[in-house]
C-alpha cells in the first residue's frame, strides 16, 4: 500500500463528482482526499485524489476512471515533480496567557492567524500534509477547539501543464494511447 | 432553458416521419421521435405513462417506428437486449418515469454485466418538480449510475437531438453497454429547433479499436512457440462480429478453442478444434485443456470467476494474451503478460496475419502433443446424462432434440439455471448470433422477453425461449404481448416443478434440505402452463414422455400464427453436470457426482 495522487480533468458538467465517487465505491477503493474545482477552461474541472492502494488496484482505478465518459485525462502526480498543498484552518485554544506561546509556534510553520477571540485564535495553514501534521501535533497541547481541512490540490513542477503529452497518463492497459483534454 | 419552456405555435405540420425542414420548430418529442428515426431505430418497446406522454403522441404518427407495447417495463428492457443481440444493431425501450424506470433497472444491469447495446429512453418529471419527491419521481439516472455505460439527463429540448445521437453511439460502439437517457416532461412538451445530423459533445470518449502491433507480434510469437495453447474465446468476439476472423485464426494455428457461455456459437461445435464451453459446467475438456494451457489467448473475454473457478489455481502454469476493447478488463482478475487493447475482429485478423509471417519463417506451433492429450480426454470425458430409471422425461433429452430439430438456423434464449446450463451444454451451435441468455447478471425471467426481441429482430428465424418453470412465471405476461403483436415464439418451459439449480445445490451442498425450492407439489400444475398459454391466445401442448418429444417439437415448430408454450414435465432430480463447486479450483471439477477425472492418467 502506498498513497498516490491523481490528477484527474474532467467535464465541467452536473453528477460528474458523484459519478466518480460512486466509482470509487463500488469497486472497493477508498479516497483519501478529494479536492474539485475550476481550471483555465471553463469547461473543464480538475480534480486531485488521493487514493492508498497498491500498485495493482491503482491501475485498476485509473483504467476504470477513464472509462467514465466525463472524465477527459488522468495524470498521477509524481511527490518529487509536482507540488502538493493543503490549506487548514484550526481553532486553537489561547488565553492571554498562552497567546504569547501559540502565535510563536504558528510563527514557526510560518502559518496565520485569521481571526483572533477573547481565549481562541484561528489559524491558517498551507502545506504538504506532513508540515500540516506536525503544525496540528504542535498544536494539540494548547487545546484544539476545531479544525478543517480542504483536500490536497497539486501542480506538476516545471513549464509543462498537465495537456502536455510527455507527462505520463495512466490507465489505459497499453499506456500506448493517451487522452487529452 | 427558461427561453424554450414557452410553447410557440408549429411553424408547420409536424408528422415527424417526413416531418418540416431544417430551423423549423418542433417539440422536444417531435424531436426525440425525429432522432430515434434518424438513428436508424426500427422498432421501441415501451409502456407508456405520465412523464413519457409527450413522446407518445408523436411516436402514434411516426411511420418508420414501430412500438410494441409490452405488459412490463421489465419486458420492454429484456426485448431490447434480445433485438440487439439477435440483429447486432441497438436494441430500444421506453418508459414513464418513476416506477416505469425503476422497472427497467434490472434489464439496464442485465445488458451492463453482458455488454448489449441498449438505449432506454425515459420520461422524467417536469424540471420544477425534480428534486421535491413529486409524484412519479426517481432519480433514475443517479440510479443506474452503475450500471449504464453512460446516462443522461435531458432538459433543454435543444440538447435531445444530439443526447440520442450520442447515446446511440456509447452504446454500440467500444465496449457495447446499455445507455439511458432521462428527459423530462417539460422539455419534451417545449419547442426547438432540429438539426440532425448533430456533431457528438464526447470529448472524454474515445474507444481503442486498432491493436498495438508490437504486442500482436508477441503475441504470435508466443503463439508458436507455445506446445500447449489455447484459445480462450468470450463473448466480445461476437460483439466484435468476428466469427470469420475467429475461424481463420484457428485453422491457421491450429490451436484448441473453448467459446464461453456468452460466447456459444462464435465457432461451430462441430469444428474438431472445439472443445466446448470452459468454466463451472464446461467440459472436462474445456476447463482442463484450460488447466494445463501453457498458453492462454483470451480473446473477448473478461476470466469471469465462472470461468476461473478459485481465481488463484485457475491454469497455474499458462502464459496470458489478452486482448479486450475494454482495457479495464485486462489484468482485471487475471494478470496478463502480454496486453492488447483493440476490436477482437481487427486484433484477430492482425493476430493471424502475425502468425503467417512466423509460419513463413519457418516457426511453427508443434501442438501434437498436445492435441493427443486433450482428444484422449474428450475420448474419456464426453458431455453426457442418463434418463431417470422411472422412465420420466429427462430435461436434458428434451433440449437436445430441440436443437437438433430445430437445427442451426434456430436462435435459442435461455433463462438461468440448470434449463440455461443444459441448453448451453446439449444444443449445438453453428453461427454466431443463434444463442442468447444472461450470463453475467443472471436474470430468471430473460427468457420470454428477450426471445419476444430477438424474434422481431428477425422474424423469419425460429425462436425458441428455452425456460424454466420458475423463470417462466417471473416474465410470461409478454406472452400477450407476443400474441397481440405477433410475435410467434416458442417457449419449451422444462419443468421440473423447482428452483431446479437452487435445489441442486441443497442437493450437493446443504444436506437435501430443500429450504423453499419446491414450487408446488408433483401434479398440482399450479398454474396449468397449458391453460396459461391459452389465456394469452397462445398455443398450449404438454409432453411428459419421451417417445412423445419430437412431436411436440414438430408440431411447435409447424404453429406459426401464434407463440407455442410447450410444458414438458421432467424429472426433478436431473443434475447438471460436470460441476466445479463454487469457489474450489478447476482441478476439483466433477464430471459426475462424486467423480473426477484422472487428468494425469490421460497423459
Amino acid at each position: 500500500m502506498s498513497t498516490h495522487t491523481l490528477s484527474v480533468l474532467v467535464e465541467n458538467k452536473p453528477g460528474v463528482l458523484v459519478r466518480i465517487a460512486g466509482l470509487f465505491s463500488r469497486r472497493g477503493f477508498n479516497i483519501d482526499a478529494l479536492a474539485v474545482g475550476p481550471t483555465e477552461h471553463d469547461e473543464i474541472s480538475r480534480m486531485t485524489i488521493v487514493v492508498n492502494c497498491a500498485e495493482h488496484p491503482l491501475e485498476q482505478v485509473t483504467k476504470q476512471l477513464n472509462k467514465l465518459v466525463n472524465v477527459l485525462k488522468i495524470v498521477e502526480l509524481d511527490p518529487a515533480a509536482s507540488v502538493q498543498r493543503e490549506l487548514m484552518l484550526v481553532k486553537v485554544r489561547a488565553d492571554t496567557e498562552a497567546r504569547s506561546h501559540v502565535l510563536d509556534t504558528i510563527e514557526l510553520f510560518r502559518a496565520k492567524v485569521v481571526d483572533v477571540a477573547p481565549d481562541a485564535v484561528t489559524v491558517e495553514a498551507t502545506g504538504n500534509r506532513d508540515k500540516l501534521n506536525a503544525l496540528v501535533r504542535v498544536l494539540e497541547p494548547f487545546g484544539i477547539k476545531e479544525l478543517v481541512q480542504s483536500g490536497i490540490v497539486g501542480i506538476g513542477r516545471g513549464t509543462r501543464s498537465i495537456t502536455d503529452r510527455s507527462l505520463r497518463p495512466v490507465g489505459d492497459g497499453t499506456r500506448a494511447t493517451e487522452r487529452t483534454a | 432553458m427558461t427561453e424554450h419552456t414557452t410553447p410557440t405555435p408549429p411553424s408547420a405540420p409536424s408528422a415527424p416521419s417526413t416531418g418540416p425542414g431544417p430551423g423549423s420548430r418542433i417539440t422536444g418529442a417531435e424531436a426525440l421521435v425525429r432522432a430515434l428515426e434518424n438513428s436508424g431505430v426500427d422498432v421501441v418497446f415501451g409502456i407508456p405513462g405520465g412523464a413519457i406522454l409527450p413522446a407518445y403522441d408523436p411516436l402514434f404518427d411516426s411511420v418508420k417506428l414501430r412500438h410494441v407495447l409490452v405488459r412490463h417495463e421489465q419486458g420492454a428492457g429484456h426485448a431490447a437486449s434480445g433485438y440487439a443481440l439477435a440483429t447486432g444493431r441497438p436494441g430500444v425501450c421506453m418508459a414513464t418515469s418513476g416506477p416505469g424506470a425503476t422497472n427497467l433497472v434490472t434489464p439496464i444491469a442485465d445488458a451492463y454485466m453482458d455488454s448489449v447495446p441498449v438505449v432506454a429512453i425515459t420520461g422524467q418529471v417536469p424540471t420544477p418538480l425534480i428534486g421535491t419527491d413529486g409524484f412519479q419521481e426517481a432519480d433514475i439516472s443517479g440510479i443506474t449510475l452503475p450500471i449504464t455505460k453512460h446516462n443522461f439527463l435531458v432538459t433543454n429540448p435543444g440538447d435531445i437531438a444530439r443526447t440520442i445521437g450520442e447515446a446511440f453511439h456509447l452504446a454500440s460502439t467500444g465496449r457495447p453497454g446499455p445507455v439511458l437517457v432521462d428527459i423530462a416532461k417539460d422539455t419534451l412538451q417545449a419547442t426547438t429547433e432540429f438539426e440532425w445530423p448533430v456533431p457528438f459533445d464526447l470529448p472524454g470518449y474515445r474507444p481503442v479499436s486498432r491493436p498495438h502491433s508490437k504486442q500482436v507480434r508477441e503475441a504470435a510469437r508466443m503463439m508458436v512457440e507455445a506446445r500447449r495453447p489455447v484459445l480462450l474465446v468470450g463473448g466480445g468476439v461476437l460483439k466484435a462480429r468476428a466469427s470469420t476472423q475467429l475461424a481463420e485464426l484457428a485453422q491457421l494455428t491450429g490451436a484448441p478453442v473453448v467459446t464461453t457461455l456468452m460466447a456459444r456459437g462464435a465457432f461451430p461445435d462441430s469444428h474438431r478444434q472445439h472443445l466446448g464451453m470452459p468454466g463451472m459446467h464446461g467440459t472436462v475438456t474445456a476447463v482442463g485443456a484450460l488447466q494445463k494451457a501453457d498458453l492462454i489467448v483470451a480473446l473477448g473475454a473478461r476470466f469471469d470467476d465462472r470461468v476461473t473457478g478459485k481465481l488463484g489455481s485457475f491454469a497455474p502454469g499458462a502464459a496470458i494474451v489478452h486482448a479486450d476493447i475494454d482495457p479495464a478488463e485486462i489484468s482485471k482478475n487475471r494478470r496478463a503478460d502480454v496486453p492488447i487493447v483493440g476490436d477482437c475482429r481487427e486484433v484477430m485478423a492482425d493476430l493471424a496475419a502475425a502468425v503467417a509471417s512466423e509460419h513463413a519463417s519457418g516457426r511453427k506451433g508443434d501442438y501434437d502433443a498436445w492435441w493427443a492429450l486433450l482428444d484422449a480426454m474428450r475420448t474419456t470425458y464426453p458431455l453426457g446424462y442418463e434418463h431417470p430409471p422411472d422412465g420420466s422425461l429427462a430435461p436434458q433429452y428434451v433440449i437436445e432434440r430441440i436443437g437438433k430439430l430445430a437445427g442451426p438456423d434456430a436462435v435459442f434464449v435461455a433463462g438461468v439455471g440448470q434449463h440455461q446450463m443444459w441448453a448451453a451444454q446439449f444444443i449445438s451451435y453453428q453461427r454466431p448470433d443463434t444463442w442468447l441468455n444472461s450470463g453475467g447478471l443472471g436474470t430468471m425471467g430473460y427468457a420470454v422477453p428477450a426471445a419476444m426481441g430477438a424474434k422481431v429482430g428477425r422474424p423469419d428465424a425460429q425462436v425458441w425461449a428455452i425456460d424454466g418453470d420458475g423463470c417462466f412465471q417471473m416474465t410470461n405476461q409478454e406472452l400477450a404481448t407476443c400474441a397481440l403483436e405477433g410475435i410467434p415464439i416458442k417457449v419449451a418451459v422444462i419443468n421440473n416443478g423447482n428452483l431446479g439449480m437452487v435445489r441442486q445445490w441443497q442437493t450437493l451442498f446443504y444436506n437435501k434440505r430443500y429450504s423453499n425450492t419446491d414450487l408446488g407439489p408433483r401434479g398440482t400444475r399450479i398454474p396449468d402452463f397449458v391453460k396459461l398459454a391459452e389465456a394469452y391466445g397462445c398455443a398450449g401442448l404438454r409432453c411428459e414422455r419421451a417417445e412423445d418429444v419430437d412431436h411436440v417439437i414438430e408440431t411447435a415448430a409447424k404453429t406459426d400464427d401464434r407463440p407455442v408454450v410447450i410444458d414438458f414435465v421432467v424429472h426433478q432430480d436431473a443434475m447438471v453436470w460436470p460441476m466445479v463447486p463454487a469457489g474450489t479450483s478447476n482441478d476439483d471439477i466433477q464430471f459426475a457426482r462424486d467423480m473426477a477425472p484422472d487428468w494425469d492418467r490421460t497423459e
